[in-house]
C-alpha cells in the first residue's frame, strides 16, 4: 500500500498499511520507540471504500488478515483510532498463541496484576496510576497467557484513554506523550498515551501470574473473594479466543484461575484503588 | 503488479521458497485465501524464520482444532439423522478429514456439507429442525427461491454450536446446464464405517470441479483448485473423464485438471493439456489477491461474478431474480 508502517507490540508484530500519510505519520511517532517487525503476524489495512473516498469526505474502511464485515468506517481524522481498533481485532480474531484476555496488566518482582472488567470499570486508568506508582505497565487492553508456560506477556500498545481518565492520567503523568485529541468518535472523546519508557524497553520480559482483580469504578471501597469457579466463567466472557483454542484455552484458564487468588474490588477514586491494590498485593 | 503466484509456488515446490521471500506477503495472501492451514502443513519441517515457524505451528493447531469441530459437527448429523434410515453423504472439508485425505491438511472447513436423497428432503428437515437447528434467513422470497431453484436447503445454523448445516440433494442448482446424476452419486457413495459416507473418489473430484468452475464466481478458487489438485493426487483420473461426462459435467472436471495442472503442477492425461481461449482468464482470477492480501483485476472479478448467475439460471429468470432482490435492496 501507499504509506505502511512495521511495528512489534511484546510478542506481535504488524505490517499497517494506508490509503493516506497521516494516520501513518501518527503511529510512527508514537510507536517511535518500539521495535519494527521484520516478519509481520498481523497485516492491517487502512483503506478508502471507494477510490473517490480517498479524497471526498475521506472516511477510514478498517481491514487485514481479520475483518469484521460489520466494521463502520471512520472519518480520517480518526484514522489513528482506526488502526488501533484493527491492529486489535487482528488480535481477538486470528491470534492463537496465547489465550487473550479483556484485562490490564502490570508487574512488580516478575510477578503480574491483572485487573478485568466491562468497559468503564477503570482497568486502563488503574493501570496508569499503578505504572505511575512503581509498578511496570505491561498492558491495558489484552493479557496474553501462554497455556505451556502459565507466563503473562506484556502487549504494551498505546493506551487509550477515554472521557474523564484523560485528566486522570495527564496529572498521573505530566510528562506522557499524547497523541491528538480524537473527539466525537464511536467511543467518545478519545486521546492515545504512549505507555511509559520502561514498558517499552522491557515489553520482551514476561511476568507470572500472581493476583487477578475486577474492579469496579465509583462504589464505596470494598473487597471480596471470588472463588476460582466464579473467576473461570468470568474469564471466559472476557476472553476473545477462549472457544478457538478448544481444549489448550480450557486447560491454560483453569490452570490460571487454581493458581492465583481473584478480588472483587470496588473503588471510589483512584488514590483508594491503589491503596486497596498494594494492601492485597502484600497479601499475597 | 503483484499476484498470488508466490503462494501457487510454495504450496506446489515448498523446497523452492527462497531465503528471502517476502513472508509477511505470503502469509497475508493464504490467510485471505484460507490457505494458511494448508501452506503450514505444506512447509512443516523445512527451514523457515523462526517467527514464520511459530505462526505455522499455531496455524497447524488452530487447523487441528478446526479439524476436531468439523468431526464432531458430522457426529451431531449423524446422531440426528441415522435413525430416519436414509444415505447421508459428507461433502467438501468434512468429508476429506473424514476420510483422511491429503486434501484435508490444514484445510479450513466452515460449514457442514451433506447430501442426502432428494425423497428424504423433508424427512432431514423435520429432523434437523426438533434436534437445534434454526434457519438463517428467515425471509419467505429467499425461502422459496431456495427450495424452488437450488440444489440445496436454505441454510439451517444450530442455536447451541453456531455451526451452520448445508443440505444439498444434488451438487449443481437444477436451472444449471448440466443436470447431474445425483442418484448415482449416493449409489455409489463409500460408507465411511458410521453410518455416514462420503462420494466415490471420481465423484468426489467432479464435485470440487463443479463446485470451483461450473457454480459460483471463484471466491477462494485456490482452495477449492487445492483440492482437486490433493484429490487427483491420490485418486489419480482413471474413469475420471467417462464419470464427469455422465453427469454432463466434463468441460468442469478438465478444465480443473487444466488450471490444477498449469498452477499446481497436478498429473493429469496428455490429452486433456491443451488450453481452450478461456483457460488465461481463469487462471487471471483464480491468481487476483496481492501482498497485502487484497483482491485485485476488479474487473476481472466482476466478469466472473455475472458469469455466476449466467451459469445458474436461464436470462429471463436471471433478469427476474436480479429485479426482485434489486426491489427489496
Amino acid at each position: 500500500m501507499k504509506h505502511a508502517l512495521s511495528v512489534r507490540i511484546g510478542p506481535v508484530g504488524f505490517r499497517i498499511g494506508s490509503d493516506w500519510r497521516a494516520p501513518i505519520e501518527q503511529l510512527t511517532d508514537l510507536y517511535r520507540d518500539y521495535p519494527t517487525a521484520p516478519i509481520a503476524d498481523y497485516t492491517v489495512r487502512l483503506f478508502a471504500s471507494r477510490a473517490w473516498r480517498r479524497w471526498v469526505r475521506p472516511s477510514v474502511t478498517i481491514g487485514g488478515d481479520y475483518m469484521l464485515p460489520e466494521a463502520a468506517p471512520l472519518p480520517l481524522s480518526q484514522g489513528l483510532l482506526a488502526a488501533e481498533m484493527a491492529m486489535n481485532l487482528q488480535l481477538a480474531l486470528g491470534h492463537r498463541r496465547h489465550l487473550l484476555l479483556h484485562a490490564s496488566v502490570v508487574e512488580r518482582d516478575g510477578r503480574a496484576l491483572l485487573m478485568t472488567g466491562e468497559s468503564g470499570a477503570g482497568k486502563s486508568t488503574l493501570a496508569t496510576l499503578l505504572a505511575a506508582h512503581g509498578w511496570r505497565f505491561m498492558g491495558d487492553e489484552f493479557a496474553l497467557l501462554d497455556g505451556e508456560t502459565g507466563q503473562i506477556h506484556a502487549f504494551p500498545r498505546l493506551i487509550s484513554l477515554k472521557g474523564t481518565s484523560v485528566a486522570a492520567a495527564t496529572s498521573a503523568w505530566p510528562d506522557g506523550r499524547f497523541g491528538p485529541l480524537l473527539a466525537g468518535t464511536p467511543k467518545g472523546d478519545i486521546r492515545h498515551l504512549v505507555p511509559p519508557v520502561d514498558a517499552i524497553a522491557r515489553m520482551d520480559e514476561p511476568a507470572i501470574p500472581a493476583l487477578l482483580l475486577f474492579p469496579r469504578h465509583g462504589f464505596a471501597a470494598d473487597t471480596r473473594e471470588v472463588p476460582a469457579s466464579e473467576a473461570f466463567v468470568r474469564l471466559t466472557q472476557a476472553s476473545t479466543n477462549y472457544v478457538a483454542l478448544g481444549e489448550a484455552g480450557f486447560a491454560a484458564l483453569t490452570g490460571l484461575v487454581r493458581a492465583i487468588p481473584a478480588r472483587a474490588i470496588d473503588y471510589p477514586d483512584g488514590a483508594t484503588a491503589i491503596r486497596q491494590v498494594e494492601e492485597l498485593w502484600a497479601r499475597t | 503488479m503483484t499476484d498470488a503466484s508466490i503462494l501457487v509456488a510454495a504450496l506446489r515446490d515448498p523446497q523452492s521458497l527462497p531465503l528471502e521471500t517476502d513472508w509477511t506477503a505470503l502469509i497475508a495472501m493464504a490467510r485471505a485465501e484460507q490457505l494458511l492451514g494448508t501452506l503450514a502443513y505444506r512447509l512443516d519441517g523445512l527451514p523457515v524464520p523462526e517467527i514464520v515457524a511459530r505462526l505455522f505451528d499455531d496455524a497447524r493447531s488452530s487447523a487441528e482444532q478446526g479439524r476436531r469441530i468439523a468431526l464432531w459437527e458430522a457426529e451431531m448429523a449423524r446422531r440426528t439423522l441415522t435413525p430416519l434410515g436414509c444415505p447421508v453423504v459428507l461433502l467438501k472439508g468434512t468429508a476429506y478429514v473424514a476420510a483422511g485425505l491429503s486434501a484435508g491438511r490444514g484445510r479450513s472447513i466452515g460449514d457442514l456439507d451433506i447430501l442426502v436423497p432428494r425423497a428424504s428432503l423433508d424427512a432431514v428437515e423435520a429432523a434437523l429442525l426438533a434436534a437445534g437447528w434454526e434457519w438463517v434467513k428467515p425471509d419467505p422470497y429467499d425461502d422459496v427461491y431456495y427450495r424452488r431453484w437450488m440444489h440445496e436447503l436454505p441454510p439451517l445454523i444450530h442455536r447451541e454450536r453456531d455451526r451452520m448445516i448445508d443440505v444439498h440433494h444434488t451438487i449443481l442448482p437444477p436451472t444449471a446446464r448440466s443436470s447431474p446424476d445425483a442418484a448415482a452419486l449416493i449409489a455409489d457413495a463409500v460408507p465411511l464405517g458410521n453410518g455416514l459416507s462420503m462420494l466415490s473418489p471420481t465423484d468426489m473430484i467432479v464435485h470440487a470441479a463443479t463446485h470451483l468452475l461450473a457454480d459460483g464466481d471463484l471466491s477462494g478458487g485456490l482452495r477449492n483448485l487445492w483440492d482437486i489438485h490433493c484429490l487427483i493426487d491420490e485418486f489419480g483420473t482413471a474413469g475420471l473423464d467417462a464419470r464427469a461426462r455422465h453427469h454432463g459435467l466434463s468441460p468442469a472436471v478438465l478444465r480443473g485438471g487444466r488450471q490444477a495442472h498449469a498452477l499446481f503442477g497436478t498429473e493429469i492425461p496428455a490429452s486433456w493439456r491443451g488450453w481452450d481461449p478461456l483457460d488465461p482468464w481463469f487462471q487471471r482470477r483464480l491468481l487476483a489477491r496481492d501482498g497485502w492480501g487484497r483482491a485485485t483485476r476488479p474487473a476481472t472479478r466482476f466478469g466472473f461474478y455475472v458469469r455466476s448467475h449466467w451459469l445458474r439460471m436461464p436470462p429471463a429468470m436471471l433478469a427476474r431474480h436480479l429485479w426482485t432482490k434489486w426491489r427489496r435492496s
